[in-house]
């Protein structure tokens, strides 16, 4: 999948390239993203190592279940494949409330650390579980409350009120939200490979 | 609301290591230990992620340069704008789920191009804020653990960041 979609990018960037005459500009376009790809990761790695330091405290300490415990009920229903009690639900509940604060560079650790835990949970290991299409159908419809990137990007070109987006960014998200989880029940066993 | 939200995400960080660390060292756990050992781990987690990343930012790159992705903008607005969306958000909804640094370049823009307070600024902030980089998250997350078949999450990612320009667009004009 991600296979063909790498190569239908890169390739037809080129052909397109070649046929408009703007081949000139990919050279420094490719070597421009691959230096952004190493300062993107090196920005990254600080806060991450900060937040999995702090995950592996709340992991020994027993904080983990706790969470989980006490919303459990809440989020369980969306997870039907999870145990009671295992540890990708904790992470899966800390990248969830991370997110909903806007805290991105936090939520990406515990996200992977929910993928890590959900894989092992996973029969087939090259293959997508439900559980992981269900949190992923979650992160990538973004459940906000905080868009501090935006609120930034606001300030900085002078707005009134850098925050009046914020009530149509919860809406936006809630209706993405709710598609997101709809579509991956519909969609979980028509696309089942076994 | 959005002021109690805006207190909240100052008071999460650190209320939140405070709250961890004094309950570890309650449980008698050597907190030091633990948390120099997880953080050992971002190492290998970000060496896991950086192929990932670098192959997409590149195939971004070369799409945005060649100019094909103008072209597809301009073919998709063909379609998007007798449906209420705004052509000059077109690019910045095709970015989106590829690319959060390059569709947030793309707002930066329409931002000052058209003003913060214009209706256009408030849609494009809105999408922005309410919808993921479905492709880098997938590629991050699945790519960490070793996963090559997405199944459904690459539909459902793409189909909710519809959903979400869609609503954005219809929210704005409703409120602004």
């Amino acid at each position: 999948m991600v296979n063909t979609l790498w190569i239908g990018m890169v390739l037809g960037g080129i052909l397109y390239a070649v046929y408009a005459g703007t081949l000139a500009e990919l050279t420094p376009a490719i070597f421009g993203a691959a230096e952004t790809a190493v300062q993107l990761i090196l920005g990254m790695l600080g806060v991450m190592a900060f937040w999995l330091g702090m995950a592996k405290v709340m992991e020994k300490s027993g904080i983990m279940h706790l969470v989980v415990r006490i919303l459990q009920p809440i989020i369980r229903p969306i997870f039907p494949s999870i145990p009671r009690s295992h540890p990708a639900m904790g992470s899966i509940l800390l990248n969830i409330t991370a997110n909903l604060l806007g805290l991105g560079n936090a939520a990406t650790p515990l996200g992977l650390a929910a993928m890590k835990q959900l894989q092992t949970l996973n029969p087939w290991p090259r293959e997508a579980s439900d559980a992981m299409c269900t949190f992923l159908a979650l992160n990538t419809s973004c459940i906000t409350l905080i868009p501090s990137t935006v609120l930034a990007v606001r300030a900085a070109s002078g707005a009134a009120k850098p925050t009046d987006i914020i009530g149509t960014t919860i809406i936006a998200t809630l209706v993405a939200t709710v598609v997101a989880l709809i579509l991956d029940r519909l969609l979980r066993k028509a696309r089942r490979s076994r | 609301m959005s002021q109690m939200v805006s207190v909240i995400a100052q008071w999460f960080v650190p209320i939140l290591v405070l709250l961890v660390l004094a309950f570890a060292q309650w449980r008698r756990v050597k907190v030091f230990e633990a948390f120099t050992e997880g953080a050992k781990e971002s190492l290998s987690v970000a060496a896991s992620i950086f192929p990932f990343l670098l192959a997409m930012l590149v195939a971004v790159a070369i799409l945005r340069a060649s100019g094909l992705l103008g072209l597809i903008a301009r073919l998709f607005g063909t379609v998007l704008t007798p449906l209420g969306i705004p052509p000059e958000v077109i690019p910045m909804a095709l970015m989106r789920p590829i690319s959060g640094s390059g569709s947030l370049g793309i707002l930066t823009d329409l931002l000052k191009q058209y003003g913060p307070d214009s209706l256009i600024g408030r849609i494009a902030s809105t999408m922005q804020g309410s919808t993921e980089t479905t492709f880098y998250v997938l590629a991050v997350y699945f790519g960490s653990v070793g996963i090559s078949k997405y199944r459904h999450a690459l539909w459902v990612g793409l189909l909710a960041d519809l959903a979400a320009f869609f609503a954005a667009v219809w929210v704005c004009k409703l409120i602004f």
